[in-house]
């Protein structure tokens, strides 16, 4: 019996289990006693979600407020009443020069996700126009045995997103190279597991701010003669080091935790060590060395926008360092946005491990 | 009533099992001893246990739960370190488990991420290496086909009911030629149908292949239709050969001939009386 791959299948397969619910809703296919199920999938998210923007909406009005009216008591108590109204009209007109600074308002920041979009276009608009223009002198160039000029104008917040997302892979697959190995060997041998214990143990719970400090104090004077600038290896490096404990950690259970009677089949069919471990341990320790590349993944997200802030590498933790720095009428809402940007990324990336999970598990209900 | 009693009650004596000649013994087990360490000293499972099973034959194990069948069947297959006493298969001494014993679980334990083709492949590809990639499909795919598995080549284990996989199991067991097969409660875990079913096909290939097999079986009408001889053992600790059952049925056997036989009622009160008692 072939099984066809279905739009339901699919949703579901990753988790998106709700989309199946709303094409049911628009095609009529819905039934009644699948309101309830329909209320629960589609109708309660959706109020929650209002309800969320709502509550922000009260609450940043509420903090505006407040720091409207701390600024005109100030202006009252330092410069006297004439100060304090001309603050009062200054706030009530909306100029830019003395807006309260506090948590921007939903409205605020669809705006500033607005104007962000519109600078990446800008910026990409006139990249493309300077590599227009250079073309012709870069042939020359090249020709001449010169390198290339290229675009060193500020990167958009696209940009960032995509330069945080390399330094994020890079991390990651350099935590699976040093984890899954090393994992498999402790997991094998009770004595290499004692000999790594406290390592590991005393490794995992450091912060990333101080994995990013001794990396940088170790490539720093590796890359002594280079001119290239090292933000982006110390980073990616820093994200391996942090994030790689779970993977390890789990890869170590799995492959000391396979089924006994596997094992037994092995040693009744006298299978080399190559073959034990990439025809029965590996296999069967796969379910739970996904469930640590998944927790990796996500952690490796998470880590990075400090790392990225620490290490000046560009990408979304510095974008909002810079915007909080920066201090400008729309960088709180900015910094709002890089918000849910890194939210929602980070979601998506748990979803595509949770779906090549599903897909390489043998057992589908051990997927966690 | 006290005669009555004493009529029914099979010997306890411990009588020395009958010695074969040694050009006719497969399998010969001698003051087989195993001993678990515990806090409060030593638990001995198995002492001076004395058995010798002939070439082509098919002998199962019967005794209560926890006497240490399973325990002695493991240390045949090598996976169970013996504490006293020897094991040797055609006068050698066995050291581990290899493939000269093929085991077949009381759970299938196939790897589930394998095809049933696959899985009996493992083995396959171990015990035959010179062999060409063709040829060893060839075997696996005899015995899949031997065991009623000709749709199945390529659905993974997981995705088999319970007794299909125990099927794979068989042929897995089977398709290495092992000099011994040994089972352990093979059907323990499967209803009295699949049981039925599963047995037809153990004694069918069996009857063909005549590999002397050690089954333990908690089941007194599995132990005499598939064996010549039913082992009884004592209750453990310390357990030991309690007596042995010749069933002297003809073979290729079926279900219906064996139950129809006169003898079969006198062989399951014995063996019935030996495990009440």
């Amino acid at each position: 019996m072939k099984q066809s791959i279905t739009l339901e299948k699919v949703s579901k397969f990753m988790g998106f289990g709700f989309l199946t619910t709303l094409k049911d809703l628009f095609t009529g296919k819905l039934e009644k006693e699948d309101f309830v199920k329909f209320l629960r999938k589609v109708v309660v998210p959706l109020a929650s979600i209002l309800l969320f923007i709502g509550l922000w909406q009260l609450g940043s009005r509420a903090l505006y407020e407040r720091e409207a009216n701390y600024k005109i008591q100030t202006a009252l108590v330092d410069q006297g009443p004439e100060a304090a109204e001309a603050m009062r009209t200054c706030i009530a007109s909306g100029d830019i020069s003395c807006q309260p600074n506090t948590l921007p308002s939903p409205g605020q920041v669809w705006d500033s996700y607005q104007s962000l979009i519109r600078d990446h276009n800008i910026i990409r608009a006139d990249k493309a126009a300077f590599i227009e223009k250079t073309a012709a002198l870069n042939e020359k160039r090249i020709a001449a045995g010169k390198d290339p000029i290229t675009y060193t104008g500020r990167p958009s917040f696209i940009d960032q997103i995509v330069m945080s997302l390399k330094t994020v892979f890079a991390g990651f697959l350099l935590a699976l190279i040093i984890a899954i190995p090393i994992g498999i060997f402790i997991g094998l041998s009770p004595t290499l597991k004692s000999a790594f214990n406290w390592f590991i143990q005393i490794f995992k719970p450091v912060s990333p701010v101080v994995w990013y400090l001794l990396v940088f104090m170790i490539v720093k004077t590796i890359l002594i003669d280079s001119t290239e600038d090292s933000s982006f290896i110390i980073s990616f490096i820093s994200v391996g080091f942090c994030s790689m404990w779970a993977t390890l950690v789990n890869t170590a259970m799995g492959v000391a935790s396979v089924d006994k009677d596997y094992i037994n089949v092995a040693k009744v069919l006298k299978l080399g060590p190559m073959q034990k471990v990439f025809k029965v341990i590996l296999p069967s320790s796969l379910p739970l060395i996904f469930t640590g590349l998944k927790i990796t993944l996500s952690v490796a997200w998470m880590v990075l926008i400090a790392i990225e802030l620490l290490a000046q590498s560009p990408g979304l933790g510095l974008f909002v360092w810079e915007e909080f720095q920066n201090g400008a009428n729309d960088s709180n809402s900015k910094i709002i946005v890089a918000m849910f940007v890194i939210g929602i990324i980070g979601f998506l990336l748990d979803r595509i491990m949770l779906t090549i999970q599903n897909w390489v598990s043998f057992n589908k209900s051990d997927a966690i | 009533m006290t005669t009555n009693i004493i009529e029914n009650t099979p010997k306890r004596v411990i009588t020395q099992p009958e010695v074969f000649p040694s050009s006719e013994v497969m399998l010969d087990l001698k003051d087989l001893k195993k001993v678990y360490p515990t806090s409060k000293g030593d638990y001995v499972v198995l002492e001076d246990l004395n058995l010798q099973i002939k070439k082509e034959e098919f002998v199962t194990i019967i005794g209560h739960s926890g006497c240490g069948k399973t325990t002695m069947l493991s240390m045949i297959a090598g996976l169970n370190p013996i504490s006293g006493g020897s094991i040797s298969v055609l006068s050698k001494h066995i050291q581990g488990p290899g493939p000269d014993r093929g085991v077949i679980f009381q759970s299938p334990s196939l790897m589930p991420w394998m095809t049933a083709l696959q899985n009996v492949l493992l083995g396959v590809d171990q015990v035959f290496p010179h062999a060409t990639k063709a040829q060893r499909q060839d075997v696996a795919k005899y015995y899949l086909q031997k065991v009623g598995l000709e749709d199945a080549f390529h659905k993974k284990a997981s995705d088999l009911s319970q007794g299909m996989q125990q099927r794979v199991g068989i042929a897995r067991a089977f398709a290495i030629k092992p000099k011994v097969l040994l089972l352990d409660e093979p059907f323990g875990m499967l209803d009295s149908l699949t049981r039925g079913e599963l047995q037809d096909i153990l004694i069918e290939i069996w009857n063909k292949e005549k590999i002397t097999a050690v089954m333990i079986t908690h089941d007194v009408d599995e132990a005499i239709f598939l064996a010549d001889r039913v082992v009884m053992m004592t209750s453990g600790p310390k357990a030991k050969i309690g007596d042995i059952l010749n069933i002297d049925f003809e073979r290729p056997r079926t279900r219906k001939s064996v139950l129809e036989h006169d003898d079969y009622y006198k062989y399951r009160k014995h063996l019935i009386d030996f495990l009440e008692h």
